[in-house]
């Protein structure tokens, strides 16, 4: 699942994936651009619209039982109700692999109960 | 130093007036140090705010200084504040100031000085509200605050008000400086309240490089602050800066040490605070004591600091970047400490507690008791009023998206991927693909 988000609305998300026990989570900086208004920018006589803004993009592995969860969890997080929230992709995973144990797919998606 | 009087010849000196012409141009750059310094403390999001409001005081604090600030603070008026012979810079002229502070250099010279003073002292309050408050907001409270705390502080602890004129001693600036900007940066983050995310996130300082290099250079600018304050070349200057040496050094050992104590390691972000807490702490005192109790206060004077900050972002108030602990307490320490060991074989003014005078800690006691009291109070009611005309914070949501954005539409960092430029008219009328590879 990807989830496309405000990078002020990061910690909320990091948050609500956190309530909802989704415990394993890659995030990086992306800039993009959707549906949103530029912002303009004015650096001495130089004036720019920047059609590229900072989001923050989430990379998290599910099993089928948590795809809903996490939904619910990232659009919690990131939503303001202004243009420019971001998206959620969920896309299918051929196989997932722990590396430390080679368990594959479910087995290794699942946190270790301890 | 109304105490210096006795040197009053109306002549200048030419030493004299090239070490403070120096001088002054050392202490502007000090609020460029205090806006990297402050810079570096702040979220990425927020830099060039948290720089632009230093810069703010420079535009605004400057200006009410030339127009009546000066005059309030350092003309003849009453005790509490001055009266309006120099507004405008009337009469400041090549002459030296006819009241007998800076005997031997020209008034203009005395005044240009006395505004970098103003300047940073306004730039240190807004360590209290940085990455919150709004920019045009602060520019008024900073022009009022100029005036209405700044000035008249700066008459009862330097211009002939009554603090000096009951004996307080203050060699640059413990009363309107230090104490006069802590409590009031503690009033303020009263007034405007916490950040949101205050508490509920780790707001983190973003370049702790920017944090020491500020202090480099608030550290050597402090030499002409403190060195300045004797405004010539006299013995009590020649203290004052070599006590802005030793004070420091000790408060910055002695802060590794609590590190080290507390944390089992030695801090950058510490060791830069330690710096200013150390030159804070001579400021008032420089000229007064020896370099051994310099050295002293350096070190002594460190742990209340130290302890104030450990303690104060356990609570709810979020006064951003310490400045009640780093100067605050730091200036009340220094002007108490003047009370007790002040020597009059090095200062030629007067003994402290220690030496058999008594009487000189009650005076500085009372300057530790007023000058919080009327910084805090007089802040407070300041930006209530403000408060009550226009709004001091910004939305929760530009709060998240960052000040530098919001308030000025200029990033710290910009990339410039995906800027598309519109100066032109030749690209505002072509269309052109939104993102544009590099």
């Amino acid at each position: 699942m990807i989830g496309i988000v405000r990078p002020e609305k990061a910690n909320d998300v990091l948050e609500a994936l956190y309530r909802a026990d989704v415990k394993g989570v890659s995030m990086s900086r992306v800039q993009g651009h959707g549906g949103e208004l530029e912002r303009v920018e004015t650096y001495r006589g130089t004036t720019v619209k920047m059609g590229l803004s900072e989001k923050v993009r989430f990379e998290i592995a599910v099993s089928d039982d948590f795809v809903a969860p996490t939904v619910e969890a990232l659009q919690a997080g990131a939503q303001t109700g202004e243009v420019g929230d971001g998206k959620i992709f969920v896309v299918p995973l051929e196989q997932a692999v722990r590396i430390r144990t080679g368990e594959t797919d479910k087995g290794a998606v699942t946190p270790m109960q301890e | 130093m109304n105490a210096l009087g006795f040197l009053a010849q109306a002549e200048v000196d030419t030493g004299d007036t090239a070490w403070m012409l120096v001088a002054t141009a050392m202490v502007l750059l000090m609020t460029f140090g205090l806006g990297l310094f402050y810079a570096g403390l702040v979220r990425a999001k927020n830099t060039l705010n948290t720089f632009m409001m230093c810069v703010a005081a420079l535009a605004v604090a400057t200006i009410t200084w030339a127009v009546v600030g000066y005059s309030w603070a350092f003309s003849p008026g009453n005790g509490i504040i001055g009266g309006f012979d120099y507004a405008f810079l009337s009469g400041v002229g090549f002459e030296p100031n006819p009241d007998g502070l800076g005997a031997t250099i020209p008034h203009l010279v005395f005044f240009a000085f006395q505004a970098t003073f103003c300047i940073i002292t306004t730039a240190l309050v807004s360590g209290a509200v940085v990455e919150r408050m709004r920019f045009s907001a602060f520019l008024v409270f900073a022009a009022l605050w100029s005036l209405l705390v700044y000035s008249v502080l700066a008459h009862w602890g330097f211009g002939g008000g009554w603090l000096i004129e009951g004996g307080t001693l203050d060699f640059a600036g413990g009363i309107a400086v230090e104490m006069a900007s802590g409590f009031s940066a503690l009033a303020a983050a009263l007034v405007v309240g916490a950040r949101k995310d205050y508490g509920r996130q780790a707001l983190l300082p973003h370049n702790a490089v920017y944090v020491l290099l500020g202090a480099g250079l608030l550290w050597f600018g402090w030499f002409g602050f403190n060195g300045g304050s004797g405004f010539n070349t006299g013995t009590n200057s020649v203290l004052a800066f070599t006590n802005t040496l030793l004070t420091p050094a000790c408060s910055l050992l002695v802060w590794f040490i609590l590190d080290l104590v507390r944390g089992r390691q030695v801090t950058a972000i510490g060791a830069a605070t330690a710096i200013i807490v150390g030159c804070v702490l001579i400021t008032p005192a420089g000229g007064f004591i020896s370099p051994g109790w310099a050295m002293a206060l350096g070190a002594v004077g460190a742990l209340p600091c130290y302890a104030v900050i450990v303690w104060r972002p356990r609570t709810r108030v979020d006064e951003t970047l310490d400045v009640l602990a780093a100067h605050g307490v730091a200036g009340l320490t220094g002007i108490l400490f003047i009370g007790l060991f002040a020597q009059m074989s090095w200062n030629g003014i007067a003994d402290g507690a220690l030496y058999g005078n008594f009487g000189q800690f009650a005076d500085q006691a009372l300057a530790a008791v007023v000058t919080p009291a009327y910084a805090f109070g007089a802040t407070f009611v300041l930006l209530k009023v403000i408060g009550a005309v226009m709004p001091l914070r910004a939305t929760e949501n530009e709060e998240a998206i960052g000040m530098d954005v919001v308030q000025h539409g200029e990033e710290a960092y910009a990339t410039g991927e995906g800027a598309i430029l519109v100066t032109t008219e030749a690209s505002i009328e072509r269309d052109r693909p939104v993102a544009q590879p590099r």
